[in-house]
């Protein structure tokens, strides 16, 4: 049981990473609120136009591509943790993991994949 | 901690899979490179790959003869006979799949490189297949062999049909891979491993054997997804649409390879892990086997596409196939059965696939030209070609001189020894026979129609497609005159637990 | 007496209360203008740890082995073969000791001379900003506050690098003092300086310390990187246990090694048996194999590259080849800052840590050997630049990277106690130099405003114009001398003392170094003496160009003696610097320090003394100094008039840009940096991230989205559910025709009930 524990104490913790500091900043900050402040984000721009507008279905090719980058991080982190006590082959296989990853986004690349119409 | 070794993963058991992925992923990278007007050289540089995986191959044949079986990736796959006779065949359907594609895909203003390397990666996802042996393993080799595919299928866009085909077949196989992955879950709930040969022992009854039932539930869910890639009924649905709308080539070597590939799974999968409970799904393979044979020859008389009705007709050889699977769950039949469903699938290989290049000299470049009414009067302006569909049509059929007699009497063989004693697989032997008959009416309506309908017969036969042809005629009529050599060599194709 | 030591975490305390007590009250002790409350705070602090220091030597007069006084545990994870333990533990031996006794000591001297300046320049800059009254009251109790906070930080910050006994707690103080160093260089952060006409001179003073903290990072990576190749090799981070481990796994194999402690050996003759064995046989192979995941280099190969990592971390705080770019220009921080860190202190932590690393250098000869040669390359680089300087300040900035470039050379040729001793006098007269140019400068901007305070621009009759007063400018002084005697004798004496001219304390710890390099390395050896005769030169050229000749501007004319409290300490410096050279004084085999320093660096040898060596560097040094006499001291510069070195033409100009250094840094770095950074802020963070990502997929998606789910609800609660239903399914159908042709479904229900069908029948035959 005792390994459930730290995954029990893992879900706490990392609930409490983002909504401490969102809830300490609401109940100990002052609060002035003004016109400028109240505005919608929009990483320091002024939104331009309407909000209704059409989305364009190359999301999803970035998504794609997107995942390439996301797959490399899931299975390097346990890679990189391990490392340390790897034979050479997994060494290798690794940087074949990601040379394999990387000629995908080349392909992509070179596929006009990145290119927004 | 058991880290992988170089020993055991004994990477020059496992070449021919490598050199052929590895040179999948290197191509797609030359390819683009390649400009639009040269990608002929894509087509020879994949088929240079398939030549050294092809030598590797007969080295490992040859080291196999002398040595037996080994396993590679630490028990994850293994090397046997049968692995290593599918993996010929597999090699050979990319040859020819991609002799056909040369000529097609310029004629149909589609070509890219792209197709050859998607080829290549199929494949090699049908050789890893053929090699499984690890539930894993078996559904990374699946997907790996029906992602490319997916993407094939729709390689005739902007056409509709072609986009709607790999649409129909990509959601469907994304649905049927859902329940081979349930399956597999299942089954590792219950065995405790998804080696195969770990999964025989927790049957057993060695072992912890933690859940049988969950076992045989991710049996069942299994035989699903597989069922779904070998196009038996009631998982067959998919086929005529989609064999219809993907582009002609890859029709021929879908229907050959991703079916050989689903039925290398299907016979290690149930033969190896799940041999305690054969009583069980020997009667469900049956009862399919019964109405994917009957479905697919009954509906693909009322077709007038040929295409289509290659495309039932192709669910009905699946069925045959079915039925030695069902008899290999008698151990004694086992080698008997395993050798008679492989070298089925050789013939069918090549014979298809030679049908699907007579399809393809006739198809018009709007993609028309397929009905039917098309072969009338073939026979007097294309006499050879008229020669070699009837060939293929009789081989189909299972009449001599053909190897689809030779391959039909061989399931038949098996079938016959392992119902003694069993009256379903009998029952389901006398419908192989009878539907047999019955799919003559519709493969015969074509020499019919070749030799005694007036027309004006239009083909157009280009280089790569005449070798293409030529191979697989000669091919199909070697096999059914002197069938000793091959027969031999499936003779050999065993199975063998890991290890 | 080994009781006495472990009061030793009070010199670290005692400054950090300062800061802690002129954050929070610094302000509110300053009721009136001229109070001095949070310097004499600030000062007594100081003063405080140098006393500590002072009984800390005593200590270890009665007990040289020192001890390790453990103030808490910092860092305990692992278990098994991965344990990381690194406590902070104060190591006092006699090399930290001496470190305690020149940080504490000078760092008082200039916190006390810091009282005084610091009044007349947060007055100067509120006056220019045209701030009076309450406001100016205001900003002076901020500024005065926060100065002598950062200044006492920058101590404690100092004893913590310097009292360390692991290489983790030393980064701590490395980055501690880097911060510091960030901070007070950019004191005046809010104003670039600029003259009358609205020009900045100079450099900005955020960007001189952004450029000090940057070039910094290049070296603290590389000293990150030799930490963990430590920890990685010897499985520990404490000096001592390193040592012991490294040279054990001279002879046995590593994973005998990796338990060992230091405490294990004993206390004396082991270490230095291995010390001594090794000294004699330089050329052994070190070959025993290192795990490092799936490698196994060498020892010889590992310790090189910690050694060379090492080295790259004390090229940026040291400021050597090639990250020495950012020292000059360090100088535009308060003048008592570049006195105290900028020249004698956390400058010199490079040449300590390397010297703490001795025994890891000792296995490591080609890594000894770079380090003497960057030594020497930025000993002579740097001294041909300070040749070609006007402004006093960088003059002696360039002369300090000399400086330190002497010290580096030094300790990579072994000579450790050399390059310590030198670094030590140094602090003395470059203290003491920097804060008289403070003096200087104090003067100068003392005396442009007294001359403005008495007309309009009646200075500049003619020519003037074209160059704006600036106080460090040499060429507008001139015959200070007259005006500012104290400053012009003291200021002699630290110029003496820099040029090497005997007794004073530079020409004892210089000979050392230089007699250090002519028994091991000819090429450094040349290139130092070359470097020598330089900072004779410009040393000399320096006392003429400002304290000699005639008043060259009106402000010169009017300038000032500053007052005692910035005097007096220059005065102890000025004594310090000709005494200095007692301390490890070569007559009669005496080397006081040399013995000092035994105890503790495992490496250390005694040089003697060499007549030929001594007699050739100070020859030269008076050859300097008359050529500087020649050429500015017999008939002086007259207002206006060009430098005499000017004649030399492009070699002057050559040196006057520095060797367009930090021209080929920016065609190197800067530049495709810039670019580089322009691609991601503008191709990949504008166009791509915001222009891109943001505004089409997320925004779109968003909308896309919302456009789904709320139009028909929205309309759906507004104008009844029956409108939003049919609109719904009219989207979505339209959206889906192209590939639903209806049966997928159907295909999929067939799958579906085979699914059923052959679960049904499991069921039934396994349950039933």
């Amino acid at each position: 049981m005792k390994e459930w524990t730290f995954i029990a104490i893992l879900l706490i913790v990392s609930a409490m990473l983002p909504t401490v500091p969102i809830m300490g900043g609401r109940l100990l900050g002052p609060r002035k609120p003004n016109e400028q402040k109240s505005s919608t984000y929009e990483c320091g721009v002024e939104t331009v136009g309407d909000t209704w507008v059409q989305f364009k279905v190359q999301y999803y090719i970035f998504a794609l591509v997107f995942l390439v980058f996301d797959i490399e991080l899931v299975f390097l982190y346990p890679w990189a943790v391990a490392y340390n006590r790897l034979p050479l082959f997994g060494v290798i296989a690794g940087v074949v993991f990601i040379i394999t990853l990387a000629e995908a986004l080349i392909y992509a690349w070179r596929k006009g994949a990145l290119e927004w119409l | 901690m058991n880290l992988p070794t170089l020993e055991s993963i004994n990477l020059a058991a496992s070449l021919p899979v490598l050199i052929l992925a590895g040179w999948a992923c290197l191509l797609t990278a030359i390819d683009l490179f390649i400009s639009p007007e040269r990608k002929h050289w894509t087509a020879w540089l994949a088929v240079l790959g398939l030549l050294a995986s092809g030598v590797a191959l007969g080295f490992e044949a040859v080291a196999y003869s002398q040595r037996g079986a080994v396993s590679a990736f630490g028990d994850m796959a293994v090397v046997d006979g049968f692995a290593l006779f599918l993996q010929g065949v597999f090699l050979l359907s990319a040859f020819l799949g991609i002799l056909l594609a040369l000529n097609y895909l310029p004629r149909h203003n589609i070509e890219r490189g792209e197709y050859y390397t998607l080829l290549l990666f199929t494949t090699s996802g049908m050789m890893l297949m053929a090699m499984a042996a690890d539930l894993i393993v078996v559904f990374l080799a699946l997907e790996l062999l029906s992602l490319p595919l997916y993407v094939l299928s729709g390689f005739a866009h902007p056409r509709l049909d072609s986009e709607e085909a790999a649409m129909k077949y990509f959601l469907l196989g994304a649905f049927a891979s859902g329940f081979l992955v349930y399956g597999i879950a299942l089954t590792y709930g219950g065995a405790g491993t998804t080696l195969l040969s770990g999964v025989v022992e927790a049957l057993v009854g060695g072992g912890p054997a933690p859940n049988p039932v969950l076992a045989i539930v991710g049996m069942g869910l299994i035989l699903v997804g597989l069922g779904f890639k070998v196009a038996a009924v009631p998982f067959h649905m998919w086929t005529p649409d989609v064999y219809q709308g993907a582009p002609t080539p890859v029709t021929a070597f879908m229907s050959v390879g991703a079916k050989a590939g689903g039925f290398a799974a299907l016979l290690r999968v149930f033969l190896i892990a799940f041999p305690a409970t054969g009583d069980t799904w020997g009667v469900v393979i049956a009862i399919i086997a019964a109405l994917t044979m009957i479905l697919g020859n009954v509906v693909a008389i009322s077709q007038s596409n040929v295409k289509r009705m290659l495309a039932y007709s192709s669910i009905a050889h699946a069925g045959y196939v079915l039925v030695a699977v069902a008899a290999a769950r008698y151990p004694e039949v086992e080698p008997l059965a395993v050798s008679a469903a492989v070298f089925y699938l050789l013939t069918y290989a090549v014979t298809n696939l030679g049908a699907f290049a007579i399809v393809i000299a006739l198809e018009r470049d709007d993609g028309t030209g397929v009905e039917v009414e098309d072969f009338a009067g073939l026979a007097k302006t294309r006499p050879w070609l008229a020669i070699a569909m009837t060939l293929f049509m009789l081989s189909l059929t299972g009449i001599p001189p053909s190897a689809g007699m030779v391959g039909k009497f061989f399931v038949f063989q098996a079938a016959v020894q392992a119902s003694v004693g069993d009256p379903l697989i009998l029952t389901v032997t006398i419908i192989g026979v009878l539907t047999s008959v019955i799919s003559a009416f519709y493969y015969l309506r074509i020499p019919v129609m070749m030799y005694f309908r007036d027309g004006e017969g239009q083909a157009n036969v280009q280089p790569a497609l005449g070798v293409a042809l030529a191979l697989t005629a000669l091919a199909t009529f070697l096999l059914g005159v002197v069938p000793a050599p091959f027969l031999q060599m499936a003779r050999h194709a065993l199975l063998t637990l890991a290890g | 007496m080994d009781g006495l030591f472990s009061i030793v975490p009070l010199i670290i305390l005692a400054p950090f209360t300062g800061v802690l007590i002129n954050v929070f009250f610094g302000r509110k002790l300053m009721p009136r203008r001229d109070s001095v409350a949070p310097g004499v705070i600030a000062s007594s602090m100081a003063g405080f740890s140098f006393l500590i220091a002072v009984l800390m030597f005593f200590a270890l007069l009665a007990n040289p082995a020192g001890a390790e006084v453990p103030v808490l545990t910092w860092i305990n994870v692992g278990d098994g073969d991965f344990t990381l333990h690194i406590p902070w533990t104060l190591k006092v031996d006699t090399l930290s000791s001496v470190m305690m006794l020149v940080v504490t000591g000078v760092g008082t001297l200039i916190h006390i001379y810091a009282i005084g300046y610091m009044h007349g320049d947060i007055d100067e800059k509120a006056a220019s900003r045209g701030l009076e009254g309450e406001e100016a009251l205001d900003f002076k109790r901020r500024r005065y506050a926060r100065f002598f906070a950062f200044f006492n930080l920058f101590l404690g910050s100092m004893l913590v690098l310097v009292t360390a006994n692991n290489y983790l707690m030393m980064f701590v103080g490395w980055e501690l003092v880097g911060l510091c160093s960030y901070l007070l260089i950019g004191f005046w952060f809010d104003s670039p300086e600029k003259n009358e006409a609205g020009q900045i001179i100079g450099v900005l003073n955020s960007s001189a310390g952004r450029k000090a903290f940057v070039v910094n990072r290049v070296g603290d990576f590389g000293m990150l990187l030799a930490i963990m190749l430590i920890f990685w090799s010897f499985g520990t981070l404490e000096f001592d246990d390193v040592f012991a481990r490294a040279e054990c796994m001279i002879e046995a194999p590593q994973a005998e090694c990796l338990t060992l402690s230091a405490a294990e050996l004993a206390p004396q003759g082991e270490g230095e048996a291995a010390a001594e064995e090794h000294g004699e046989g330089e050329a052994r192979a070190l070959t025993t194999p290192i795990a490092l995941g799936p490698f196994a280099p060498t020892l010889g190969v590992v310790v090189t590259a910690i050694t060379l990592l090492l080295l790259l971390g004390a090229t940026g705080k040291s400021a050597q080849i090639p990250l020495f770019v950012w020292l000059p220009d360090a100088m535009a921080g308060p003048t008592p800052v570049s006195a105290l860190i900028h020249a004698a202190t956390m400058v010199t932590a490079g040449i300590y840590m390397i010297t703490r690393s001795n025994v890891l250098y000792a296995m490591a000869p080609v890594s000894g050997m770079v380090v003497a040669v960057i030594g020497g390359a930025t000993a002579f680089v740097a001294a041909s630049i300070a040749v070609a300087q006007f402004d006093i300040k960088r003059v002696l900035a360039y002369s300090t990277i000399s400086q330190l470039g002497f010290m580096i050379a030094a300790v990579g040729l072994g000579g450790y106690i050399a390059g310590i001793f030198h670094l030590a006098t140094h602090a003395f007269f470059k203290a003491l130099l920097f804060l008289g140019s403070g003096s200087v400068i104090h003067g100068m901007e003392h005396g442009h405003h007294h001359a403005h305070g008495q007309g309009e621009h009646h200075d500049a009759p003619h020519g003037e114009d074209e160059r704006p007063f600036d106080p460090q400018d040499m060429r507008q002084m001139g015959g200070l001398r007259k005006h500012m005697p104290v400053t012009t004798w003291v200021y002699i004496i630290g110029a003496l003392a820099l040029a090497g001219i005997p007794p004073l304390a530079g020409f004892w710890s210089k000979d050392e170094i230089l007699l250090d390099a002519s028994l091991n390395s000819t090429l450094v050896y040349i290139l130092l003496t070359v470097a020598a005769f330089f900072t004779a030169f410009y040393m000399g050229r320096q006392v003429f160009m400002v304290f000699y000749g005639s008043e060259r501007t009106e402000a010169a004319r009017h300038a000032q003696e500053s007052p005692p409290v910035m005097t007096i300490p220059l005065i102890v410096l000025a004594g310090l610097s000709v005494v200095g050279g007692l301390i490890n004084l070569p007559v009669g085999g005496l080397h006081p320090l040399g013995r000092w320093l035994e105890e503790s660096v495992a490496n250390a040898h005694i040089a003697s003394f060499n007549i030929l060596v001594a007699t050739i560097s100070t020859v030269l040094a008076l050859v300097a100094i008359g050529l500087s006499y020649l050429l500015y001291g017999r008939k002086p510069l007259e207002e206006g008039e060009a430098d005499p070195l000017y004649s030399t033409g492009p070699v002057f100009t050559f040196l006057n840009r520095k060797w367009y250094w930090d021209e080929l840094y920016a065609a190197i770095f800067v530049r495709p940096y810039n670019r580089l950074g322009d691609f991601l802020a503008n191709a990949v963070d504008w166009q791509f991230w915001h222009d891109f990502v943001h505004d089409r997929i997320i925004a779109d998606a968003f909308q896309g989205w919302a456009a789904i789910l709320s139009r028909p609800i929205d309309l759906g609660i507004v104008d009844g559910a029956v409108n939003g239903v049919a609109q719904l399914v009219e989207s979505t159908s339209r959206s889906l025709r192209r590939v639903q042709t209806g049966y997928v479904r159907n295909y999929a229900l067939a799958v579906l009930m085979g699914v059923v069908a052959i679960l049904a029948y499991l069921a039934i035959r396994f349950l039933v």
